[in-house]
């Protein structure tokens, strides 16, 4: 039961973040960017603006629409990029031991030791503002985890019976990584990626409130909140939505990796025999 | 052909394991396996029968190492070949079966296709062929219903089953040795019987040389022509199994031939344990003559 209501409930959360991201050309009502009523400023939502419109008089429903594009990308592909370096580095160094392993695991510390917000912050510093060098500072800098996690486990499956008995069937070493232990850490690495996917929308949000993410013309919903900060008192509407989309898109990820772990266990796996 | 049936198999030579340089742990074995035939090692645990299986197929593991002899497989010596070369010979013509029939198989992957890797990895099939193949080789296991059993995880399947599944790998290129460490240790007595009687059939058809690793002279006795008795690294003796069983030679295989469980004697006075040997001190002040190898036959390197 526990299984179906999170996966549903996270499938659901993440299939609508999804949809309002490339359907945004469609559904939002109003441009983002050009159209700003200058007249209807700081309105409460109505039916002309379901959402309200923020300081300029845009309208906050065709921003966060928008929004979600920007902050999907990010996530998705800063996290793509992030499980990749992590169970790359995680499974090899793992697997081979040795100097490789002190290696990567002295990598991975100084990586834990440094706050990722402030070392994605100096990359962006260094990049400049923009979304792809957001992908880039967000995609180098979380993986800390997501190698720990592949280290480990491998480490623990290297002595297992069946990667020994591959190892008598004449698997080569990257066989057997990717036949023997990558499916194997999938489910872990999975979720430590949904749950990564939700910290990079936070993420990605903190650098653009801080001004460093997404230039503010254009939507996202960390700027957004930057812009009605100023006004929480007069437009809290202009704050609430992007905030509630955050949420909405963190919780629905995360349900979602979780439900996903569940699902990828083959002994839940139900099959007639 | 008869020329070629009279060379062994697998010729081991003075093999030597130790923990770096220093501690040996196998001080010297030597035994040789012509085709078809299957060879028993017997020995209590830890008198290195498991790790002889293993230095053969590679499989050392650090700290363990070879440290001397040779090991010459089809005329060709192992232990000077690179690892590229042993691995394409691990799976292809040498395969080894395990002692854990509930660990040794990959829990996430259906055993057809675990099965079939090892077509694709050896012979280069593509996937849907090597489906068929698989398909076959649990056929020639006996595993009912193959079809439907190729599609099975391995948490779905009994611990005879897995064994037999692990054997069909093993089998699947049929190779010119299979190493069975303990392969039914693991398995009820029910089960073993028909687990053995499937080796012992399969490795006869194929002319498939064994080497059975097992403490159970019971399954010894049934599967093998030759025996070798281990006992703290060293080979102590080697016979015919009826030849064995009739006249030990060595203390040792009498102790252990004296402690098996028999009919009728019930408690462990009445049966007699695993005697202590008056020659055999303990292993730190052992000397290096001891214990020696007492065979029937004059073999060509043997013990010092």
């Amino acid at each position: 039961m526990r299984l179906r209501f999170n996966l549903v409930l996270g499938l659901t959360l993440a299939l609508l973040v999804i949809v309002c991201a490339l359907g945004a050309g469609w559904i939002a009502p109003y441009d983002p960017v050009l159209h700003a009523d200058l007249m209807n400023s700081e309105m409460p939502p109505s039916w002309e603006h379901p959402m309200g419109t923020d300081g300029q008089g845009r309208d906050v429903f065709s921003r966060v629409l928008y929004g979600a594009q920007v902050s999907l990308t990010v996530g998705l592909v800063s996290q793509l990029i992030n499980s990749f370096i992590g169970t790359a580095l995680g499974v090899s160094a793992g697997y081979f031991g040795g100097w490789w392993d002190d290696l990567v695991n002295g990598l991975t510390n100084v990586m834990l030791a440094i706050p990722s917000l402030v070392f994605a912050l100096a990359i962006m510093a260094v990049l400049g503002p923009g979304l792809p060098s957001l992908l880039i500072a967000l995609g180098l800098t979380n993986w800390s985890w997501t190698c720990r996690i592949a280290r480990s486990s491998t480490l623990s499956l290297k002595n297992q019976g069946f990667v020994q008995a591959a190892v008598s069937a004449g698997f080569g070493d990257f066989n057997i990584m990717r036949t023997q232990i990558l499916p194997n850490i999938l489910g872990p690495v999975l979720v430590m990626a949904t749950l990564g996917i939700g910290s990079a929308v936070l993420a990605e949000a903190a650098l653009s409130f801080l001004g460093v993410g997404i230039r503010p013309p254009q939507p996202s919903w960390g700027n957004m909140l930057t812009d009605a900060r100023e006004l929480l008192r007069a437009a809290p509407w202009a704050a609430i939505y992007p905030g509630l989309a955050i949420f909405i898109t963190v919780l629905g990820f995360n349900l979602l990796g979780d439900g996903m772990r569940d699902l990828l266990d083959p002994h839940m796996r139900t099959r007639k025999v | 052909m008869t020329h070629k049936e009279s060379e062994p198999v697998l010729s081991v030579r003075d093999l030597r394991i130790g923990i770096g340089k220093q501690n040996a742990i196998l001080h010297g074995v030597s035994f040789d396996i012509l085709p078809g035939e299957t060879y028993g090692l017997v020995g209590e645990s830890g008198s290195g029968k498991s790790i002889t299986g293993l230095s053969v197929m590679g499989l050392l593991k650090r700290p363990l190492q070879v440290t001397g002899g040779s090991i010459l497989f089809r005329g060709q010596e192992l232990l000077t070949l690179n690892s590229r070369a042993r691995r394409r010979l691990r799976g292809d013509r040498m395969a080894m079966v395990f002692q854990e029939p509930m660990t040794a198989l990959n829990p996430l992957a259906t055993v057809g296709r675990q099965i079939a890797e090892m077509f694709v990895i050896h012979r280069g099939l593509r996937w849907s062929q090597a489906r068929t193949k698989a398909v076959e080789a649990l056929e020639n296991v006996r595993v009912p219903s193959p079809e439907e059993r190729a599609r099975s995880y391995p948490h779905q399947l009994s611990g005879g089953m897995r064994q037999r599944v692990m054997i069909a790998m093993a089998l699947a290129c049929r190779p010119d040795l299979l190493i069975a460490d303990e392969p039914t240790t693991a398995l009820d007595v029910t089960v073993q019987a028909g687990v053995l009687e499937l080796i012992a059939e399969l490795s006869q058809a194929e002319g498939t040389a064994v080497l059975l690793v097992s403490h159970d002279l019971g399954v010894i006795a049934n599967m093998c022509r030759r025996v070798g008795v281990m006992d703290q690294g060293r080979l102590v003796e080697e016979q015919d199994t009826r030849a064995l069983f009739e006249r030990p030679l060595h203390p040792y295989t009498r102790g252990l031939l004296a402690a098996r469980p028999r009919l009728g004697s019930r408690t462990l006075a009445q049966r007699g344990r695993l005697t202590e040997l008056d020659e055999v001190v303990s292993s730190d002040e052992r000397g290096r003559d001891q214990p020696t190898l007492v065979t029937p036959r004059v073999f060509s390197g043997a013990t010092p």
